[in-house]
């Protein structure tokens, strides 16, 4: 077993994660209740991560982040050392690439919740921070919680973009899935079998969890109309 | 210039089902607009809460109190929440999440929030408590929503509304979940309060024995456009004998509902 790829793609998978979930909500937020006309392509955009080749997005990553480029060059005078083929450099393309991963649960989860109760915030005063902070993401708890699930999995296994932006480098851009690839190509098949049934294990343990939907974990969207009550038909 | 302490309407907007064509202005301390369902009541109140907004084929201009709130012209739109319009609709929308104190605070837990700023803790707890004493719902301070019957839930949510103490209240048929006796208790007591606070109400309904039952302007709405305006007795007459006659033959009145 490769501990260091290991501990480097628990890692990676950590930070994205967090990173994506700081973007996702307040983008999901604007998703579902903005107004703005550039929505749908906002929308079109998030989801291309999606269906695009990750050797494509890769590729384009390489090319912007190096040399070639303004940016490339200006970052590389920020930071001392280019993005591409470093950590970093994988971690903003494990960003995109995962990026609807975490939107679109999120955006599932705030489009579910009941209107009159986002129509109820704003009368009272609340604006949009106040408004996703106390209202869409206690309600969305649970898309929130799949939706951090399927980011740290979707990095975890991610070959294409890393392969191209990260190259294989011991410690800073060698994850798991280069290591089984590796592995592969040296004929080691006991050693890709261990490293295989890892993040094999790891992806069912986890989404598991997504499926097991703990309903009194972090709540979740909720029905709010006093149906029962009409039905009950119980007066005060 | 618009004037103060009244509501001027001038709408022109079409809806997925009706045209709003209005022109009035409602000046009474409570007014009730009166119409069947699908008359474009609830979108007339949605309109002046800022809710719904006057969108580009839709012209007009809404004026609450002396100040300007949306205007197409302009392209004017006053957010909802700073308009200090308080509105309670047939949905008691109680956050599941909080229990009925915390809803009930939550317009004045915003120090941003216009007219209440810098409202410290102990005068927060105290509104609460005022407010829910006000719609007889004391007992249920630290209830969650989900434990309230539909009855309970319309009284936390008009609570809720009043709490940041607005300039202006829209009902919009808020009392649909309580029984009879409980409604004509909880309107008299939040009628004389509103008076009292000098908060102008504007409630709605479909029902003509809630718009007799409050000494009232009534506006008569049809079809998107004002049928009438004026004094209950007068603009309501002919309701109010329909409602006699069902009265009179009891019997008959118990079959048909």
């Amino acid at each position: 077993m490769d501990w260091q790829a290991l501990a480097l793609t628990l890692k990676l998978a950590a930070i994205t994660t967090a990173i994506l979930l700081c973007i996702a909500v307040p983008l999901a937020a604007w998703l579902t209740l903005g107004r703005s006309r550039w929505r749908v392509i906002a929308e079109a955009l998030t989801g291309l991560p999606l269906v695009l080749p990750p050797t494509v997005l890769g590729f384009y990553l390489l090319v912007l982040l190096g040399p070639r480029t303004g940016l490339g060059r200006a970052i590389t005078t920020m930071l001392g050392h280019p993005l591409a083929f470093s950590f970093e450099g994988l971690v903003v393309g494990s960003v995109i690439y995962s990026l609807p991963f975490a939107v679109q649960p999120i955006v599932a989860g705030f489009a579910a919740i009941d209107g009159s109760l986002i129509d109820a915030a704003r009368l009272l005063g609340a604006g949009p921070i106040r408004l996703v902070r106390t209202v869409l993401v206690p309600l969305a708890g649970r898309s929130l919680l799949t939706a951090a699930i399927l980011s740290f999995l979707h990095t975890l296994g991610e070959f294409g973009v890393v392969l191209m932006l990260g190259g294989d480098i011991p410690g800073a851009t060698r994850t798991l899935s280069i290591v089984l690839f590796n592995q592969v190509e040296g004929f080691d098949y006991s050693a890709a079998n261990h490293t295989a049934a890892t993040l094999l294990l790891f992806c069912i343990l986890a989404l598991t969890l997504v499926y097991a939907r703990p309903k009194n974990l972090l709540g979740g969207p909720l029905r709010t109309s006093p149906g029962k009550d009409h039905a009950g038909g119980r007066h005060d | 210039m618009p004037e103060a302490a009244m509501i001027e309407l001038q709408l022109k907007a079409a809806r997925d089902s009706f045209h709003l064509n209005i022109e009035c202005t409602l000046a009474a301390p409570w007014t009730v607009i009166f119409g069947p369902s699908g008359a474009g009541k609830s979108t007339l109140l949605r309109l002046i809460a800022g809710l719904d907004r006057l969108n580009k084929p839709d012209s007009g201009r809404i004026s609450v109190h002396g100040q300007y709130v949306a205007d197409t012209r302009t392209g004017l739109h006053i957010p909802p929440g700073k308009r200090s319009i308080g509105l309670v609709a047939q949905q008691s929308a109680l956050f599941p999440h909080l229990n009925v104190a915390a809803n009930v605070a939550y317009g004045i837990a915003n120090r941003i929030a216009n007219r209440i700023a810098n409202m410290d803790r102990d005068a927060r707890q105290q509104r609460v408590s005022s407010m829910l004493e006000l719609v007889g719902a004391s007992h249920l301070a630290d209830r969650s929503p989900r434990a309230l019957s539909g009855g309970e839930a319309q009284r936390i949510s008009l609570a809720r509304a009043l709490a940041p103490m607005p300039q202006l209240l829209l009902l919009d048929e808020p009392m649909s979940a309580l029984d009879a006796e409980a409604r004509d208790e909880v309107l008299t007591r939040l009628q004389t309060w509103l008076l009292e606070q000098k908060i102008q109400t504007v409630l709605v309904t479909h029902d003509a024995a809630d718009a007799l039952a409050t000494a009232a302007e009534v506006a008569v709405l049809r079809e998107g456009k004002l049928a009438a305006l004026g004094p209950a007795s007068i603009v309501l007459a002919d309701e109010r004998n329909r409602l006699l006659v069902r009265l009179n033959s009891d019997g008959a009145f118990t079959t048909i509902v």
